[in-house]
């Protein structure tokens, strides 16, 4: 019985023995599993650090491999949240934190560099609760390249463009009779002109509401040369509302020019041209009240409009008059369409003062954009084409 | 004060939509209000925002290069002394050839280069047959519509026909973009009746 007691009683001491060893490997192997966790990711590899190609200096593009614990690692545990880049400018010194970018970067651009100054990066694996750092990369300098290759398409083609019109221009020069098609709306102009001139009334040309900063304002002012010239050879009152002080100088200049050049300059006059407002709807106020109480015989609105045009072009039409409207601005056009007599829609702006004075350097000018259209043709039909048929993919040559 | 205010505001919308019935005194005397105070703020505003900030600040700050920008204005104000008056010309000369020249490259990459770029497209695309019409809706109306531009060839023939079908493209684009701008106004418009229905007169809420 005692011995009974006894074997029980070393058998229990046993199981406790075994409990404990249990209980201890079972610490162990958590402590351990623990520990894991802690491991840091994997740093990432191949750290290059080069000057950034084809701009204006002041940018170091950096790249790299990343970690083996980035995006779609198996480990989930120490998986990488982002990248830390880290810039010295002494081999071994001490690394500040440049910026940072998620996971699965592979680039950063260092737009703060100095020029010529030599830095050294690393980039940092940022793990859940540690990190690592790569290897540095071999130090770069930032400097401004001459050309940027990535237009050298643009480059070739503005090339083509400048040439086509310096070959036009010389042919015009030459005395080559240019053949330009019939522009409907400034046909008219004359008609609009010895109008005014039989009825005795004013003619009102608006330049549009922007500045000379604006491609359309310069058309618009080059073709009131032309207009200015038909009302000196005409003797037709010619009045110019302007928005903005600049547009009013360069108007003056080139009606002056005009009337110079069609023998009358006795019959210019500054008070042609004047300032009203720069505000939008200010000026439009104005010209639609002189508009109506001049009740002019005929109106030129060229150049940039806006949400005025209809207003304008509605009140001329209320008031009788010949209405040759001309802008490149794609929302106010069916305005001008609707409202007007003539409208130069768009490019017809550009090329309305080369048709009207058949000077050699416009023509030429207009020739030249002819040839860039026709590339542009081209292009659209081929590319399409090719594009369709699995042929190849040529709108590269337009980015 | 706010009152007096609302009063001024509508009496002077009533007073430019006058215009509608005929010329008439009250639309002189706001006309003449509105070209006079535009005026004077637009003085007022580019002094503040272009003359100080852009010239004056940085001559003050030391940077003295921006004097040629100064000269350059004060040539435009030569105009005033007709014997030298001729030197304006220098400053207009300055911003026309700049504005063309800077805007050379800029127009041919944003009006040509990147419109050819987006008509590149298939002209058929297997089993979705709206974009095959989408695509080819771009590409003939982009080709065409250049065509009627092309202004070194006669409209005639098939590239007159090619011409006006260009045309007919714009018209109904024009059409669209009439009808969408048309829409808005009146959402101007209504706003304005709101004011004097609504804040001025209390009739609507």
């Amino acid at each position: 019985m005692l011995d009974r007691f006894r074997v029980v009683g070393q058998e229990k001491k046993q199981m406790i023995r075994f409990s404990f060893i249990f209980l201890f490997t079972l610490l162990l192997f958590s402590s351990a599993t623990g520990q894991e966790a802690t491991l840091p990711p994997s740093p990432p590899t191949d750290v290059i650090a080069k000057d950034t190609p084809n701009d204006a200096g002041g940018s170091i593009t950096i790249t790299w491999k990343k970690s083996p614990d980035d995006i779609g690692a198996v480990r989930e545990e120490n998986k990488v949240k982002g990248y830390e880049i880290l810039r010295s400018t002494e081999s071994g010194g001490e690394y500040e934190v440049l910026g940072k970018t998620t996971a699965g970067a592979e680039t950063y651009f260092d737009s703060h560099a100095k020029n010529g100054v030599l830095y050294y990066y690393k980039v940092r694996a940022l793990g859940m609760q540690s990190f690592s750092e790569s290897l540095p990369a071999t130090p770069a300098k930032a400097k401004a390249q001459w050309l940027d290759w990535r237009r050298k398409y643009t480059f070739l083609l503005a090339l083509i463009l400048a040439l086509s019109i310096v070959y036009f221009i010389n042919q015009a020069k030459s005395g080559k009779q240019l053949f330009i098609r019939k522009i409907a709306g400034l046909e008219a102009v004359e008609e609009a002109v010895g109008r005014a001139t039989e009825m005795g009334r004013k003619i009102f040309y608006i330049p549009g509401i922007s500045d000379m900063d604006s491609m359309q304002t310069i058309a618009a002012v080059t073709i009131l040369g032309q207009v200015a010239k038909k009302t000196a050879e005409y003797e037709a009152k010619l009045e110019v509302p302007t928005s903005r002080s600049l547009v009013m100088v360069s108007c003056r200049e080139t009606i002056k020019e005009a009337y110079s050049n069609a023998g009358r300059p006795d019959l210019y006059n500054e008070d042609m041209v004047y300032y009203l407002t720069d505000d939008q709807f200010g000026y439009t106020a104005a010209v639609d009240g002189l508009f109506v109480r001049e009740k002019p015989a005929a109106v030129f609105l060229q150049g940039q409009f806006y949400a005025e045009s209809l207003i304008l072009a509605e009140t001329g039409n209320y008031v009788g008059a010949i209405q040759i409207a001309g802008t490149a601005q794609p929302a106010q056009l069916p305005f001008f369409v609707a409202a007007c007599d003539y409208t130069l829609i768009g490019e017809e702006l550009f090329a309305a003062s080369a048709y009207l004075s058949r000077d050699p350097k416009l023509l030429g000018s207009l020739k030249g954009q002819d040839v860039g259209k026709f590339i542009f043709l081209f292009f659209i039909i081929v590319g399409s084409l090719f594009i369709t048929f699995g042929i190849y993919d040529l709108s590269f040559l337009f980015r | 004060m706010e009152t007096i205010g609302i009063w001024i505001a509508a009496l002077l919308t009533l007073g430019i939509f006058s215009f509608l019935y005929k010329d008439n005194p009250f639309y002189k005397f706001c006309e003449s209000l509105f070209v006079g105070i535009s005026a004077g703020y637009w003085f007022v505003t580019t002094f503040w925002q272009v003359f100080m900030p852009k010239l004056a600040d940085n001559l003050v700050a030391g940077r003295l290069y921006y004097i040629i920008g100064g000269v350059f204005g004060v040539l435009m104000l030569l105009r005033l002394f007709p014997k030298i008056g001729w030197l304006s010309r220098w400053s207009l000369a300055l911003v026309v050839g700049t504005t063309a020249g800077l805007y050379f490259t800029r127009y041919l990459v944003s009006n040509g280069m990147i419109q050819v770029q987006n008509t590149i497209i298939p002209l058929y695309v297997k089993g979705n047959l709206s974009q095959t019409i989408g695509n080819l809706v771009i590409v003939i109306g982009t080709f065409s519509g250049l065509i009627y531009f092309f202004f070194s060839k006669e409209h005639k023939g098939a590239f007159g026909g090619l011409a006006k079908l260009g045309i007919w493209f714009l018209m109904l684009s024009f059409g669209a973009s009439f009808g969408y701008t048309v829409m808005s106004r009146m959402s101007l418009l209504i706003g304005r009746m709101d004011f004097l229905l609504g804040t001025w007169l209390g009739l609507i809420r």
